[in-house]
């Protein structure tokens, strides 16, 4: 197998083998969530508020449960009380208790014997609403007299007298902000906006639950984290967790939509109704956009000041976020601290408000936060590098973090990588590419933290020196082959010889969800002391067999053997002779290792995208992109490359055509594919990768983490090539062709 | 609803259903005779993850109702590999990581050996646009459209 051109002193990490779980997935046989089907198992359906906000005054389900066949049929009536903070937001976006929330929010759910006969009967289920004025904008939920969500939401660090919607207000910063501004030469502040989006995954939310009137129950459910669901779920049922046994199935796609739970508490709710019987809900496309997981969308001023050779003196954001009706789903803070990571500057102050408005419940999606604050930082950035005559790139070198530089969000940076990602985007052929008339280029770094978390990862050694690795993180993009990779290369043994498991939550202790760009890095970091924990025991059984002591014993090239002439002369003992006869020496050979994994390494990366606009139609058409980014080292380099070509491409799908559609009675307007339109094939180039490998210190192989940063720089960067192609510079996303196409004709008059 | 017998051929074998005249072709696949490498990503013909092909012709499984099956001949992703052999797309779609979480996978296999058989040297924009009705959110669909093009040179090579 060839290896990558990447400088690399190891034996696996850094080549490309076949995913291990490619034949399932290119046979149809892997099994995702809708594929899971059991004996005598019902099916669900979801009575869905048609209003934005609406005060629910009687729910009549008499005629549903008089069809033949229907054998539960739950409201909020049937949750338990007195939950507070996110689990009360978590089981009232499950469920709507005394008021409907927006436009898709459950108000009811029933179970039959055919799905086609649980969608009849929900049609029969009469809910009576007193419909309420309802917001939608950001901007305008901000409003004193908007219509109010929840009376009393502000936390402690909402300031008397502020908009009655307003649930959080964060601040923070260092520096002398007037001096720095002094300094300035250019001093310039602009407002910009991005709409709400949807993560898009293609595998809609599915599960099968079974819940018994002793409380023990079983979950088959697509997710991003079984431990996740297994606590939200018992938190929102009143169960215990240890008694809800959830098995993840394969994921569709999941981008952070897939870490908390949306409808997985209703079938338990219905299985338990109906005597225990196994419970199947599949989310419709059009559920999954009204009432799953999109993600905030904001307002933000930024200020900068740059002195004339292109040095950011100060800095100054201020933004505003709705995530929804619910409070701290918004990613305000996240995007205030990934907002100027990408610059040592000398002052800074972030200010920030979340803002309640009649939308779904917002849910992380690819580095929460940091897409959008990219985008309005990056734009600012860029028109003040032209306004000055500067090379945006330059200008990004010259104020990029390092390691050892204080971050704007607060802590010092470790080892970072975002001065070799500028260096080698500079040295990449797409620069040289000769633009033509209605053409532009943009360019734009983007930033994420990456996240360690909690982890535990048990690996068994097999009687034929085979290991099985249990992992707690699902597969959604190719860790399976990262961790067999990992675990290989620690051993010394083939990569075919390792089955990574995904398993259920009674085989592990707690890990968080596959999120935060965390499976590879903490998963992995487990993995290998998982597998160095298990060498010291194969090292302790050779010892014992040959009667030195264990310090006289090493590993290499899977195989234990004496350290050194002084430890005696016996041939090298493999991992299968071990394996072999471990039931004699001592019994099984296992590793395990928990954590809460520490020595996270962010990740920065560099986009540089050629665009045409048509200047009749106002449509833009991406040329060439290219992706420049920090992956630390790149275990298996096909799917890092995968990963940065994804978020690439659902950010200009943010940047270009993506938003939601919400009409003047609050109902989302788009809620299908046809009008909510993800990128398609035929709208995209060939996304050129570069990955540059600046080794983590605090991971054994120097893993990062690569799943986030990719889809901050799309927004900004295609802004600011559509600026370049056409004089016009937008500040507002989408950068629809009826939009662009109004800035084409403003700017020429 | 009284439920209709529907006979038809899949993936080469004689099948029997009874489908309820409101059910998709898709669901019938899925819940009658249990194949379900197809998916359902939109239930609207958006998405093209519940490809297949019928009396072959590409079709959206979730657009066809599974009553309008009778007598027809039907080819799913269960049918794209001979016992043991991979049909070469399969193959390159492992080896050239054109995959991420494989929801999308199945459909785009199938269109993608549609456009094969008969077209069986597209360029680069024609398999764009061919596959512009299967929808991909975790690739960006470079290496899918490679894929796509090296079992187009390997299958011509071997003719």
């Amino acid at each position: 197998m060839p290896k990558d051109e990447l400088k690399s002193e190891y034996r696996l990490i850094g080549t490309r083998p076949d995913r291990p779980d490619g034949l399932d997935k290119v046979t149809g046989r892997a099994r995702y969530g809708a594929d899971m089907s059991l004996p005598g198992m019902l099916h669900a359906a979801v009575v869905r508020s048609p209003h934005a906000h609406a005060k629910i005054l009687k729910i009549d389900a008499s005629a549903a449960l008089a069809l033949d066949g229907v054998k539960a049929v739950i409201t909020r009536a049937d949750f338990p009380t007195g939950l507070t903070g996110e689990d009360w937001n978590l089981q009232e976006n499950s469920m709507a208790g005394e008021v409907a929330l927006y436009d898709g929010h459950a108000v009811a759910a029933v179970a039959a014997t055919s799905r086609l006969l649980a969608e009849d009967a929900a049609k029969l289920i009469k809910v009576e609403y007193e419909v309420l004025p309802h917001v939608i904008d950001v901007d305008d939920a901000l409003r004193m007299d908007a219509p109010v969500i929840r009376a009393g939401v502000g936390d402690h660090t909402v300031p008397e007298g502020s908009p009655p919607n307003v649930s959080k207000k964060i601040e923070f910063g260092h520096g002398d902000l007037e001096a720095g501004f002094a300094a300035a030469d250019l001093i310039r502040e602009q407002t910009y906006k991005t709409e709400a989006t949807h993560q898009g995954y293609i595998e809609p939310h599915a599960c099968v639950a079974q819940l018994g009137s002793d409380g023990k129950g079983e979950m088959w459910v697509c997710t991003q984290g079984q431990w996740y669901i297994r606590r939200m779920c018992s938190a929102v049922l009143g169960l215990e967790a240890s008694q809800l046994r959830v098995t993840p199935s394969e994921i569709g796609g999941g981008f952070g939509g897939k870490t908390i739970i949306f409808m997985e508490a209703l079938p338990l709710a219905l299985s338990r109704k109906a005597g225990g019987k196994p419970v199947k809900l599949v989310m419709s496309r059009s559920d999954v956009l009204r009432a799953t997981g999109p993600t905030a969308s904001a307002s933000m001023d930024v200020k900068l000041g740059m002195t004339k050779d292109g040095k950011i003196t100060a800095a100054h954001v201020n933004f505003r976020m709705q995530g929804g009706a619910f409070v701290g789903a918004s990613p305000v803070g996240e995007a205030l601290s990934c907002a100027l990571a990408c610059y040592d500057i000398p002052a800074v102050m972030h200010e920030g408000v979340e803002v309640l408005a009649n939308r779904p419940k917002a849910a992380a999606y690819r580095a929460p936060g940091s897409p959008m604050a990219a985008f309005a930082v990056e734009s600012l950035v860029d028109e003040m590098c032209h306004e000055l005559g500067l090379d945006p790139l330059d200008v990004r070198l010259k104020n990029a973090v390092h390691e050892g530089v204080k971050a704007s969000y607060g802590p010092t940076y470790a080892r970072i990588g975002l001065v070799e990602v500028l260096e080698a985007t500079k040295k990449h052929p797409n620069l040289l590419a000769p633009l033509g008339p209605n053409q532009g280029r943009g360019i734009a770094s983007g930033f994420w933290f990456n996240h360690g978390g909690e982890t535990s990862v048990s690996l068994a050694i097999g009687e034929d020196g085979t290991v099985t690795v249990s992992i707690g993180t699902p597969d959604i993009g190719g860790s399976r082959a990262s961790m067999s990779l990992m675990v290989a290369e620690t051993l010394g043994i083939a990569y075919e010889a390792v089955r990574v498991n995904i398993v259920e939550t009674g085989a592990l202790g707690v890990n968080e969800p596959s999120h935060g760009s965390r499976a590879t890095f903490a998963s992995g970091k487990a993995a290998v002391e998982a597998a160095r924990s298990a060498i010291r025991e194969m090292c302790r059984r050779a010892a014992k067999e040959w009667g030195i002591e264990e310090e006289a014993v090493e590993w290499k090239d899977g195989a234990a053997m004496p350290a050194g002439p002084n430890a005696g002369k016996f041939p090298p003992m493999t991992i299968a002779e071990i394996g072999a006869k471990m039931g004699g020496t001592g019994g099984p050979i296992s590793g395990h290792h928990e954590t809460n994994a520490d020595g996270v390494g962010a990740s920065f990366g560099t986009h540089v995208v050629d665009v045409e606009v048509d200047p009749e139609t106002g449509r833009t058409t991406i040329l060439r992109y290219l992706v420049v980014q920090d992956a630390g080292t790149a275990i298996h380099p096909a799917y890092v490359e995968g990963q940065y070509q994804g978020g690439a491409v659902q950010g200009i799908g943010w940047a270009l055509n993506e938003e939601y559609v919400y009409g003047a009675n609050g109902r989302l307007q788009n809620a299908v594919f046809l009008d909510y339109r993800i990128p398609v094939a035929s709208d995209l180039p060939m996304i050129d990768t570069v990955i540059v490998e600046v080794p983590n210190p605090g991971h054994p192989y120097g893993v990062r983490g690569v799943g986030e940063t990719g889809i901050t720089p799309p927004l900004p960067a295609i802004a600011n090539a559509v600026a370049m192609a056409t004089g016009a510079r937008l500040r507002s996303l989408p950068l629809s062709p009826p939009k662009v196409l109004a800035a084409i004709k403003a700017k020429k008059g | 609803m009284s439920k209709v017998h529907v006979s038809a051929v899949v993936n080469g074998d004689n099948v029997d259903f009874l489908a309820d005249p409101r059910e998709s072709l898709l669901d019938c696949l899925r819940d009658q005779l249990g194949l379900t490498g197809s998916k359902e990503g939109c239930g609207t013909g958006d998405c093209g993850a519940c490809s297949v092909t019928v009396d072959g012709v590409l079709v959206c499984s979730c657009l066809m109702l599974g009553v309008e099956a009778e007598g027809k001949t039907i080819g799913t992703v269960e049918g794209l590999a001979d016992v043991g052999t991979l049909h070469p797309l399969q193959r390159k779609f492992i080896e050239h990581a054109a995959l991420q979480c494989g929801f999308c996978t199945p459909g785009i296999l199938v269109a993608s050996k549609a456009l094969l058989d008969h077209n069986p040297d597209p360029t680069e924009t024609e398999v764009r646009y061919w596959l512009a009705g299967n929808l991909c959110r975790c690739t960006g669909y470079d290496k899918i459209v490679r894929a796509v093009m090296d079992a187009a040179a390997e299958l011509r090579e071997a003719v």
